[in-house]
């Protein structure tokens, strides 16, 4: 995802390698300092839920829309989750518009994974009748300016997204769901939080930008949940983790996760 | 149910750090460059390996190294409900971390300008398919004659009714609270792949990825054995038909 190749890519490395051994970092960051992280909500008034959040440059848009449908035969009496994420042409020279690549279908399905197996969503609350209708929750993550580190940001802009949505009450009578006037929350009990650790040389940073993510050998992304377990992995690129690199990664990722959920969900009034 | 019960055998009878039956043939597509089948419990995949060839399109080709492809695909019927062949997107995503998985032991730079490409088919699945796809992956393109630094090989672990297991089986895949898969590349130890899904403490985290790379060790020698198999037969052939010519042309 990347467009420098060859001669400036290995000089830049090779910088980004003499900077680590001072535990130092290209823009002056220390190995696990995110860069400045910036969160709103609620500026898509036709969404039913929405978040904007920034990691540096890094800018991504999620919206929450809920419809009903169908749930899934072999969960008829439960509501259903849907993450989809799109690479929006506008965020990097290297986007390309188009049906989803395998780039997009990862970053939605680790985000996906992180909700999901957390039981975030009480997705039983959002079941309207067993095995013929229940609520979809669709979560549309945006990227609109990469700067490195999607998958942290697409995850903190979801999970705000969703903690802050709102669904109108309804009611179900003779099979038919009546809306009410007031807006209730989604039922949300828990806040995975995404942290990506990337692996450069023998070191292990957090939140990797665009330039370091070029240099960087592998990436394991780990979603933390409010009592420290994790509860989904995804190793991605071409290169290995030793078991201390993996074993250390989920320690600093507990911390991390904390922080970040502390700084972006803290404010909200549960 | 309880997935594991009070004597600490599972389901199929397994004790938490024992793996299901696995049957491994190298070899065994005739037009494949290089090819393996695997039976894994009672996953059935079949591995084919094209290449190191021309690129199509030719404009993916790389100036510096070989184009590395997987694609990880199930058959309609290999699932309990008929899956639509299309690829899903799971199957994009699979493709993609198999692929990252068995690059790092491939010798690319050997081959610029040139494609692998990698086909692994699904036929029966029963939990672990990723799994077992790379370890054939692996052999199938040595049996290609693909340089390679290592024999990649993956086993998952888990967490079934409370207990951190080996190799997980559909059933504990589906029901259990945590699936770690695994790749490793077996001479350094480093973890190629690694994915998760369920809830896993810390401490349960590390037991599960050990127990996971010990399956990966042993899944490991049966590999080897499978190539051991196929090699010493065909050397075994060679030979005798070597002696055969021999002796013919002593008789004129």
């Amino acid at each position: 995802m990347t467009a420098s190749y060859g001669v400036a890519m290995s000089i830049k490395r090779k910088r980004i390698d003499e900077l680590l051994v001072q535990e130092k970092r290209l823009d002056g960051r220390g190995l696990l300092d995110y860069r400045m992280i910036k969160a709103e909500h609620g500026l898509i008034g036709k969404a039913n839920g929405s978040a904007l959040v920034s990691i540096g440059n890094t800018k991504v848009m999620v919206g929450v829309k809920i419809e009903t449908g169908t749930p899934f035969p072999d969960t008829p009496n439960e509501g259903v989750l849907a993450v989809n994420a799109e690479l929006v042409p506008l965020a990097s020279p290297s986007f390309e518009p188009g049906p989803p690549n395998e780039d997009s279908i990862e970053l939605a399905r680790v985000v996906d994974r992180g909700i999901r197996e957390s039981k975030a969503l009480d997705t039983a609350k959002l079941c309207i009748l067993p095995g013929k209708k229940a609520f979809i929750v669709f979560v549309d993550i945006y990227v609109l300016d990469h700067d490195g580190n999607l998958f942290d940001t697409s995850a903190l802009a979801a999970i705000l997204a969703l903690s802050t949505a709102k669904m109108k009450q309804f009611e179900v009578s003779n099979g038919e769901v009546v809306f009410k006037e007031d807006w209730v929350s989604l039922p949300v009990r828990k806040h995975p939080i995404e942290v990506t650790m990337a692996k450069i040389g023998d070191r292990l940073v957090v939140d990797p930008s665009l330039e370091e993510e070029s240099a960087v050998d592998a990436e394991v992304i780990l979603a933390i949940d409010d009592e420290g377990n994790v509860c989904a992995t995804q190793k991605t690129k071409i290169g290995t983790l030793t078991v201390k690199d993996i074993v250390d990664s989920v320690k600093i990722a507990q911390t991390k996760a904390d922080e970040l959920r502390a700084k972006v969900l803290g404010g909200l009034s549960q | 149910m309880p997935l594991v019960n009070d004597l600490g055998l599972r389901l199929d009878g397994r004790k938490y750090d024992e793996l299901r039956p696995i049957k491994i043939e190298v070899g065994t597509l005739e037009k494949a460059d290089g090819s393996a089948y695997i039976e894994w419990g009672k996953n059935r995949i079949l591995v084919a390996v094209y290449g190191p060839r021309e690129v199509h399109p030719r404009h993916l080709a790389l100036p510096d190294k070989s184009l590395f492809r997987c694609r990880y695909h199930m058959a309609p019927f290999s699932t309990e409900e008929r899956k639509n062949p299309a690829p899903s997107r799971r199957e994009v995503e699979l493709s993609k971390v198999i692929r990252e998985a068995v690059e790092p032991a491939i010798f690319t730079e050997l081959f610029p300008r040139t494609g692998i490409d990698v086909f692994i088919e699904v036929l029966q699945s029963d939990g672990g398919t990723r799994c077992a796809g790379i370890t054939a992956t692996s052999l199938a393109l040595a049996d290609a004659g693909v340089p390679l630094r290592d024999l990649v090989v993956a086993c998952a672990a888990g967490k079934a009714s409370g207990q951190i297991v080996m190799d997980l089986s559909d059933i504990e895949d589906q029901k259990g609270e945590a699936d770690v898969p695994v790749a490793i590349s077996p001479r350094t130890g480093e973890v190629t792949l690694l994915q998760m899904d369920g809830i896993l403490s810390g401490e349960e985290y590390e037991r599960a990825l050990n127990l996971a790379i010990q399956g990966c060790k042993m899944v490991h020698e049966l590999q080897k054995e499978a190539l051991r198999t196929k090699y010493s037969v065909a050397q075994a052939e060679e030979e005798e038909l070597e002696k055969a010519e021999e002796e013919e042309a002593t008789q004129k």
